[in-house]
């Protein structure tokens, strides 16, 4: 089967599913509403945008030295800096460290770089029992999915699914469909989890080079366990959330609780410098941060495409996606979904891999106007699409440039190319069409199966002008 | 900008072949107001569709023809927000480090959308004549977010004092077209135009008004594959039939 056939299948199987459809409608509907309470100013919002996008692009501009420095201060405040070129080498380097400390059970706080890894399943064939502390990822590791949206990764279920899992599960608790409730009954369970377990491991928002601090925000108050619980903190992200200053922090908070779940601020948010000292009584006694590229250092040396490392991963853009509110996150098929998904997966995969994701898109520009650090998704996808049947690919491109070009395909291009670069031509096919209206060419099945084949106006404007007596020049 | 002696139109290809009226009108609505309307014959298509399927090298081709009809300074007025968008905003880009990259940048400057045209250049003023009706109002996201011009159409339509725009639900949403989306991704697309005609069947308008005919086709072909007898049709079209007497 080949990606696109992938893709389809995916498609086919969301659309029919009238009760996804359902959970992501009214829950992408009741999230735009947050949001846009949270911004009754439209200036002000704009200057938040922008003020975001300047610091990001700042950090990322600097990223090498921000980088360095961040792991000096890191290592000057006794946290341990870890380096991973591939997702394989950050879980073996996560690996070796519980290893190292005999860790059999680890708790982890909700972390979509450690989706990306895919690192419960690597530990978990080495014997590590992993338990998911989120309770959006806690119901998705009973359910045994990957998460379909980056902030709310279990939205596609609604609760009466959860209480099913739940029950099957934890047959001792009571059986409920309350969401209180169910919350209730997941602490309960979780506590336990936290008491004993030998590790955390959590993602990491913003890591600032100036001060050697880790911030993570959360509203479940989970992160906070995980990372101050067990003996062992490893957080683990991607190089490309440092920022220089602590003063970069709050701005870039700010906007991204507000487009992400419309609150003003989450419940919880930690700032993590150093493990626990002498004579203090809690805190881990050991702090990792496992710093990886995955194709990150690619994306940021091309012009163009470096914008897509500005995302702080607030999820707006699929919750204002059109596409994915009709499909769900599964649909892709990648760690990533929505826009931000179909932007950054065939950069980090390679276009022969996941390339077709960059048809999933009406380019409405939703996502665009929502995001809170200005990524000019759109263009960039089309950008994608162009790389994706480039024929004559580079290699310092991205990976798997030219991969979806079809000779059929361009060779249609060529031919409209012909007819409407050469205005006889042009005419002579209008001519044509226009008379001969009534003969519906067999093209575009897919077209076909929702809406007629138009048909063309017995006259094209251009004649009718030239008889109204419209100028030429 | 002052009102122009003279105006080049930029009919665009789908409604050069399919929608013809929705341009003279658009032309019609222009001349009334005392502008000459130039309709270069050797006009086509902007590129988009190649453009926004990744075949750059195509699109610039098609793109480079059109540049030539439009040689002075006139404003090119665009019946059609996306293509509008086109030219505006992407021809620029795909210009970029060609021997006529200034030309295509000076194209763009002066382009503009028919309805931003009417409202921001030339004040239109509108005198319904028409018997009362209700319309829902569709507005294509380019001319939304790509022009930022939606509020145009809105600013018309609320001349017309005998027409009722009805509301409808995810009103700024898509409506599934995306050009080669809708063959390339034909059940996200059909799926999307479904809800979209839902919600302007239920907004209980007799008529669907848009800015762009790419919406429309898309629209009205599902309306019209779903048996459904509510017609769409170009708000240019609609103005003009509004303000001169005429019915269909
Ligand atoms: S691309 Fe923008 S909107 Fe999407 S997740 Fe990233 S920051 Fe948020």
């Amino acid at each position: 089967m080949n990606q696109y056939q992938a893709f389809y299948k995916r498609i086919d199987k969301a659309l029919h599913n009238d009760q996804l459809r359902r959970n992501f409608r009214s829950a992408m509907d009741g999230i735009r509403q947050r949001r846009l309470a949270q911004f009754p100013d439209k200036q002000e919002l704009q200057i938040l945008r922008y003020r975001a996008k300047a610091i990001r692009n700042k950090s990322l501009s600097r990223q090498a030295e921000l980088l360095e420095r961040l792991e000096a201060k890191l290592t000057e405040n006794g946290i341990q800096v870890h380096w991973a070129e591939t997702p394989l080498q950050a879980n073996g380097l996560i690996h070796k460290i519980l290893e190292a400390e005999q860790a059999t059970s680890v708790v982890k706080g909700k972390s979509m770089v450690s989706e990306e890894t895919d690192l419960n399943h690597y530990l978990e064939q080495r014997g590590i029992e992993v338990i998911e502390s989120d309770l959006g990822e806690y119901i998705l590791q009973m359910a045994q999915e990957p998460p379909s949206h980056i902030i709310v990764p279990a939205i596609h279920k609604n609760r009466f699914e959860v209480a099913e899992l739940f029950q099957k599960f934890h047959p001792e608790q009571p059986h409920t469909d309350d969401v209180d409730e169910l919350t209730g009954c997941a602490r309960q369970v979780l506590r336990k989890k936290f008491a004993y377990a030998d590790a955390g491991i959590s993602g990491v928002n913003f890591a600032v080079a100036e001060t050697g601090t880790l911030c993570l925000v959360e509203n479940e108050g989970n992160g906070r366990l995980s990372t101050t619980a067990p003996r062992i903190h490893i957080a683990i992200t991607g190089i490309e959330k440092v920022v220089e200053n602590l003063s970069d922090v709050p701005p870039l908070l700010e906007i991204l609780t507000k487009s992400a779940t419309g609150q003003p601020i989450t419940t919880y948010f930690n700032m993590i410098s150093r493990p626990r000292q002498p004579g203090e009584k809690d805190g881990p006694e050991q702090v990792h941060l496992v710093l990886l590229d995955n194709g990150r250092s690619r994306i940021r040396s091309d012009e163009e495409l470096v914008d897509t490392l500005r995302c702080i991963r607030c999820g707006s853009c699929m919750n204002h996606c059109p596409v994915y509110v009709h499909v769900g996150g599964h649909a892709y098929g990648t760690t990533y979904p929505g826009p931000i998904g179909i932007l950054l997966e065939p950069q980090r995969l390679g276009i022969d891999k996941v390339g077709s994701l960059t048809s999933a898109c009406t380019l409405c520009g939703a996502c665009g106007e929502v995001c809170p650090v200005r990524i000019p998704l759109p263009k960039l996808i089309n950008r994608l699409r162009a790389d994706a049947v480039n024929a004559k690919p580079s290699e310092k491109g991205v990976p798997g440039t030219g991969a979806l070009r079809s000779r059929s395909e361009a060779v249609i291009w060529k031919l409209w190319q012909s007819i409407y670069a050469t205005p006889l031509l042009y005419r002579g096919f209008k001519f044509l069409a226009t008379r001969l209206r009534r003969i519906k060419p067999p093209l575009a099945a897919g077209w076909r199966r929702y809406r007629p084949i138009p048909t063309p106006a017995p006259r094209s404007l251009g004649e009718l002008a030239r008889q109204q007596g419209y100028e030429d020049e | 900008m002052n009102q122009p002696e003279r105006v080049y139109f930029f009919g665009t290809c789908l409604i050069d072949l399919l929608y013809p009226k929705a341009g003279l009108a658009g032309m019609a609505l222009i001349e009334r107001e005392g502008v000459k309307v130039i309709y270069p014959a050797n006009q086509g298509c902007c590129g988009q569709p190649a453009f926004n399927s990744g075949y750059r090298q195509e699109a610039l081709a098609v793109a480079r023809a059109q540049l030539n009809c439009f040689p002075k300074e006139y404003p090119i007025v665009v019946p059609s927000g996306s293509c509008a968008g086109m030219v505006k905003h992407h021809w620029p880009e795909l210009f970029a480090g060609e021997p006529d990259e200034s030309q295509a940048i000076a194209a763009a400057q002066r382009t503009y959308e028919l309805t931003e045209f009417l409202v921001d250049v030339l004040a239109l003023q509108l005198n319904d004549l028409g018997q009362p009706t209700k319309i829902a109002i569709h507005t294509s996201c380019s001319a939304r977010r790509e022009m930022g011009v939606a509020d145009r159409i809105d600013s018309l339509i609320a001349q017309l004092s005998n027409v009722e725009v009805m509301d409808h639900s995810h009103k700024t949403e898509c409506c599934g077209f995306g050009g080669t989306f809708s063959v390339k991704q034909p059940d996200i697309s059909g799926a999307m135009v479904e809800a979209k005609c839902n919600a302007l069947l239920a907004s209980g308008a007799d008529t669907v008004i848009s800015q762009d005919c790419g919406c429309l086709m898309n629209i009205g072909g599902a309306l019209e594959h779903q048996q459904h007898a509510l017609p769409t049709q170009h708000v240019a079209e609609f103005l003009l039939q509004r303000t001169s007497g005429e019915s269909e």
